[in-house]
């Protein structure tokens, strides 16, 4: 029997107060690989941007090693892979990274480029799960994670790209072009 | 390979819950979709954290001033779902100030700002996973979701654990407090028991004779299991 986890609570609107005084080294840019940036709006259910959300990103270098001791491969010297930030008053999200590797997946699967994605906001209990696919990388159809979510829906979770290394993704908390959460 | 087991529903609050009323627009109303645990979610951010500065764990000396209130100590263990501590894992806090306002432009809360007072907190874990911060105790303060609508005194939570699974915000409230009945934050945490693990024990050994009250806040984060994954 275990231990019943501490229950969440929001991050409320004042999240600000931590993230003003970060201590968290963003994902090393020094690190090798092509460089990219993502760009996006977090929209509500009335399609209205979201000026208080926090995003954390998580991805691993460019060669799809993670900067954890759970993976044997060691990433490139002085890359981290976490970083995070808010909605600008506009709803608009940007990240300066560079673009992740394919990486394993289970029973030898390989999964295609993606960066993970939790999105916390006032109005949201939980933090929300998703994941950003680079849409003009190889390996999408065989991806294990993408083959789970129903075919008209994938599209939401595959960044556009915009020439240049710029990729555009909206965040739909809520509507017709709702992005796919995931229960992991 | 391990896994990590998926959180009791009860212990959840649900995204869709309509007394809060800003879940109505930012819920998502389509199943989560579930998939399997892979690397990328059994890492995590362990390594991205400066070493928390020498004051980052005493919010009442961050300033060359005294902060006003009441001054208190907040320790406990951050534990897995099996009751090994979690060692090295970052902890922080935010909090507003003794009058219930937040060092933040976007607080409109007719409360003085208090210049020694920024309200934000971290720490690592010791080998035990044990954490403490010395604070103020924050105030109680009004917001628009209801009619003379008052969230409950509150620190914010923010703790990481191993691995992309193991992230966890929450907030942490005090014993006794009256306004806990009102509010719908709090009492969105469906199961009862899990509810009161949100309100701090007071603590008489981690009080500081003669300086601060202690609260004692114990942090359980989902935990690697050796067993196949669920269905
Ligand atoms: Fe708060």
């Amino acid at each position: 029997m275990s231990k019943p986890i501490t229950p969440w609570q929001t991050v409320g609107p004042f999240f600000g107060v931590l993230l003003r005084h970060d201590r968290v080294v963003p994902a090393a840019l020094e690190a090798p690989g092509p460089r990219i940036g993502i760009r996006g709006v977090v929209r509500d259910g009335a399609g209205a941007p979201v000026p208080d959300a926090m995003l954390e990103f998580w991805q691993p270098d460019a060669t799809g090693h993670w900067a954890h001791p759970d993976d044997p491969r060691k990433p490139a010297d002085g890359f981290g892979g976490y970083s995070r930030g808010a909605t600008d008053a506009e709803g608009c999200f940007s990240l300066d990274t560079i673009r992740p590797g394919e990486t394993p997946g289970p029973d030898g699967t390989t999964q295609a480029a993606h960066l993970l994605v939790g999105l916390f906001a006032r109005g949201l209990f939980t933090r929300l799960v998703t994941r950003i696919y680079l849409g003009d990388g190889p390996g999408l159809e065989a991806d294990p994670v993408l083959r789970r979510v129903p075919a008209g829906r994938r599209a939401t979770l595959i960044a556009t790209s915009d020439g240049d290394g710029v990729y555009v993704h909206d965040l739909c908390l809520q509507g017709p072009m709702e992005t796919v959460f995931f229960d992991v | 390979m391990f896994t990590y087991r998926r959180p009791d529903p009860a212990t959840l609050p649900p995204n869709n819950h309509p007394p809060y009323r800003s879940t109505a627009l930012r819920h998502p109303r389509e199943p989560l979709v579930v998939v399997p645990q892979t690397l990328s979610e059994l890492t995590g951010p362990v390594y991205e954290h400066q070493a928390p500065g020498p004051l980052d764990h005493d919010l009442t000396r961050q300033h060359p001033g005294t902060p006003l209130g009441e001054r208190i100590v907040v320790a406990g263990r951050v534990l897995d779902d099996s009751e090994r501590p979690v060692s090295d894992t970052v902890v922080e806090i935010w909090q507003a100030n003794a009058a219930g306002r937040y060092a933040h432009y976007s607080d409109t809360h007719d409360a003085p700002v208090d210049p020694n007072f920024s309200g934000a907190g971290r720490v690592r874990t010791d080998g035990a996973g044990w954490f403490r911060f010395v604070t103020i105790k924050p105030g109680a303060y009004p917001w628009h979701n209801h009619e003379n609508a008052w969230r409950p005194a509150h620190i914010h939570f923010s703790v990481f654990g191993p691995s992309f699974l193991t992230r966890l915000v929450t907030q942490m409230y005090f014993p006794g407090d009256p306004l806990l009945a009102f509010d719908p934050i709090f009492k969105a945490v469906p199961d009862a028991g899990a509810r009161q693990r949100l309100v701090a024990g007071f603590d008489l050994e981690l009080t500081e004779p003669g300086l601060a009250l202690g609260y004692r806040f114990d942090i359980v984060l989902r935990g690697p299991h050796a067993t196949p994954m669920e269905a």
